[in-house]
């Protein structure tokens, strides 16, 4: 007991009160700290171990080093089948970047008109798909792309445009485009909503000085908005990455696991799923299931460094 | 002073979790002597209502002291969701079995126990019992319970009103179809090929057994003295990429839902079928319907069926129930079991050699053929779906795009027959 207090007391004395180990930025690091350890990090850190691994039929797995990535690019039956899939995912990315920012960012302008009324009703009507489960968003567009009782072959007959409607989600040349543009119908709503605020951002004197410089409404979109929201266009362009190379729940829910047809709507999602879970008579295998999910996050990351040092930081950003 | 009160603290908190550890230990106990309630683990679904009403009372009738749960799982969820199960050791005592290599798996993995010791096994024959032995035949770890088979069903209003019938070769059913067509109010075929399985196992399987003679050709296959670049796949593949024209509009977005309501809404005429449609067909359809046997190649022709076994149920490795799941097998295989199973379950048809009386005449029908044709299983199921290229899933893939036109048959067998021989022994040559 006394040789406690007594080393207490020295410890005290020898080290000033200011400088102890701030303890209190521990306290508030944890929670969010154990949280992210225990259900973002310690998963991802064991992904990329199970994937250095192999199982045989008995179940037991053993360290092969490298091996699963080996066989994911250089053995033709895998390497073909993830190009295609990156490929698809990078085609599906494009036409999100496209249009769903295109439109996004048009709607966000419309919506910021100062003479628009009604305005908070399109925006919710517009915002409300990306509430809805996907499962519905991929029944209800299944339905109404539907050639034998969908409403869109009935709508396009009925204006005199029958010849044009196709069984788009079943042919190899349209299926990934009409799938990709569900999607975007889905989520066009997030860069509307995060440009828009973006908009609301920009002072009115900044405007309407440059209208008194004599800039008509385009150059005034041109000189003066778009530069003030180009860090939003810059999230919302990241988001857009990173959720279009996770995707798989609407393919998975209009298409299927094997994402046909002739895999034309395969993205990295999809043959992830395929790998590790198995798929009909194909045996999942976890570990090659792993090597894919860890390409996924190399990509991801590949992509999102990308974006950090070559886009991020070149960006102004201005305050007010 | 702080030292001493987490000294304490540890101390309380060691007493805690040791309590907590014999109360979680008693419980596991209590439960473990309460035991005798066996858990099924099942892809079936659709069967919940007929387990729990008529299957498990007509057991407990017999075993009043052994209560069985049925738990299903959607089908495309059910292996993922069991794999976890059992990894995690929550699987339940009794699990149905996936044809082949997927049971084998779990066999090979020590979930699943032999069952060669269990009593009615020995009311399978040997091909029943195929689908859920070792390689070598000589350890059944499921007992079979139900096949299904392939054949065509058809609208028999609209062949009265068209007086055509069933044909019995494909030069007819090509007449047939042709007929249906000129027509002009009826879509001839009811299929899709959005979904992909719908045109490699109603279609490829389907006809494919009277081109590759069944259990031969299947043999052949897997011994390497068959391809599929051979005349008889080829051929099956020809005979699929000339349904094309006679399928409905759109068939290439056309899913299994929508194809059967083309068939049920009375707006197709014939419907290339699995026998587990009839059920639901009786249950929607306001016509009458019948079937016709997969049409032989020329007149007088041998018939072949694919006559699947699907569906057995194994007893997991970890139960603790061993002896009551052990007791409720040999009743699965007792002919009580498929007597019940048979007509609850019209389309799902009994693999015992017991003799079950089918009263859906429709279900009878498909039943009957394996008096007159021989069966055969689907032939990419056993051992020929091991590797990658997955031949099951390029079937699926090939004979969809066989049926979209965007493959020619020749490169579909080719296509087939490449990713088999990039890994199965006996096709590297």
């Amino acid at each position: 007991m006394t040789d406690l207090t007594a080393s207490h007391v020295q410890s005290t004395d020898v080290v000033p009160a200011r400088s102890r180990f701030p303890i209190h930025i521990v306290v508030f690091l944890a929670p969010a700290l154990a949280i992210y350890t225990l259900f973002s990090i310690y998963p991802l850190v064991d992904t990329i171990r199970l994937s250095l691994y192999a199982g045989d039929e008995t179940g037991a797995r053993s360290f092969v080093g490298l091996q699963n990535f080996y066989t994911l690019l250089t053995d033709p039956n895998w390497s073909g089948q993830f190009w295609n899939a990156f490929t698809n995912n990078l085609i599906f990315f494009a036409i999100h970047m496209v249009v769903q920012n295109g439109i996004g960012l048009g709607l966000a302008m419309l919506l910021s008109l100062p003479r628009l009324t009604g305005g908070s009703v399109y925006r919710t009507l517009i915002f409300l798909p990306t509430m809805l489960s996907v499962v519905i968003i991929g029944f209800i567009w299944q339905l109404m792309l539907n050639p034998l009782w969908g409403i869109a072959p009935s709508l396009l007959k009925a204006v005199g445009l029958g010849s044009l409607f196709g069984p788009w989600l079943g042919q190899e040349s349209t299926a990934l485009l009409t799938v990709s543009l569900i999607s975007v119908w889905q989520f066009v709503g997030i860069p509307m909503m995060l440009i828009y605020a973006a908009l609301l951002n920009i002072p009115d004197d900044l405007l309407d000085a440059a209208t008194v410089d004599g800039a008509g409404p385009f150059s005034v979109f041109w000189f003066v908005r778009l530069p003030l929201i180009l860090p939003t266009l810059g999230v919302v362009s990241i988001l857009t990455f990173v959720a279009n190379f996770n995707a798989f729940d609407l393919i998975y829910a209009i298409k299927g696991a094997l994402a046909g047809p002739n895999f034309s709507t395969d993205i990295l999602g999809t043959f992830f799923y395929r790998t590790f879970f198995g798929f009909q008579l194909q045996v999942g295998s976890p570990t090659m299931g792993a090597a894919v999910a860890t390409a996924m996050l190399v990509i991801i990351l590949i992509g999102v460094l990308i974006y950090l040092f070559g886009v991020q930081r070149r960006l102004q950003r201005h305050t007010f | 002073m702080k030292n001493l009160h987490s000294k304490a603290f540890r101390r309380r908190a060691g007493q805690l979790l040791a309590t907590a550890s014999v109360v979680a230990a008693a419980l596991a106990f209590a439960n473990a002597a309460s035991a005798q309630t066996l858990t099924i683990e099942s892809w079936r679904n659709d069967d919940a209502d007929v387990w729990n009403t008529k299957i498990i009372p007509a057991f407990n009738k017999k075993h009043p002291n052994i209560k069985v749960q049925f738990k299903a799982d959607p089908p495309t969820e059910y292996n993922a969701a069991l794999n976890a199960r059992l990894a995690g050791g929550t699987a339940g005592d009794l699990i149905t079995c996936r044809p082949f290599d997927a049971s084998l798996d779990l066999f090979k993995k020590g979930n699943l126990v032999s069952v060669n010791d269990v009593k009615g096994l020995e009311n399978f024959s040997d091909v029943a019992k195929s689908a859920w032995s070792t390689d070598d035949g000589k350890t059944t770890f499921c007992m079979p319970m139900a096949s299904v088979i392939h054949g065509f069903v058809y609208n028999k209003e609209i062949f009265d009103e068209l007086k055509l019938t069933p044909p019995k070769t494909m030069a007819e059913f090509h007449a047939v179809l042709d007929k249906i067509k000129a027509d002009g109010k009826y879509t001839p075929i009811a299929m899709g090929t959005a979904d992909q399985w719908e045109a490699a196992t109603m279609g490829f399987q389907n006809i494919g057994v009277n081109y590759w003679k069944g259990e031969e050709g299947r043999k052949a296959l897997i011994e390497g003295k068959q391809k599929f670049t051979d005349k008889p796949y080829v051929d099956a593949f020809k005979e699929l990429a000339s349904w094309a024209p006679y399928m409905g509009d759109g068939y290439k977005a056309q899913k299994y839902p929508d194809t059967q309501n083309l068939f049920t809404l009375g707006r197709a005429a014939i419907y290339p079928a699995g026998s587990w449609d009839v059920p639901i067909f009786r249950k929607q359809a306001d016509f009458e319907f019948d079937a016709f046997a997969p049409p032989v190649v020329n007149a007088g022709d041998k018939c072949y069926i694919s006559d699947h076994t699907d569906i057995a149920i194994g007893i997991n490795a970890k139960s603790q129930n061993m002896e009551a799941a052990k007791t409720f097998l040999s009743w699965v295989a007792s002919p009580e079991f498929a007597e019940i199973y048979a007509n609850e379950l019209p389309g799902f048809f009994p693999l015992s050699k017991a003799k079950v009386d089918v009263k859906d005449p429709v279900a009878a029908k498909f039943v009957g053929w394996r008096g007159t044709c021989e069966s055969s299983i689907r032939n990419s199921y056993q051992i020929l779906s091991r590797g990658t290229p997955n031949l099951e899933n390029e079937l699926w893939n090939v004979s969809a795009q066989v049926m979209n036109g965007s493959m020619k048959p020749e490169e579909a067998a080719k296509k087939a027959q490449d990713g088999l021989a990039s890994w199965y022994e006996p096709h590297k040559k």
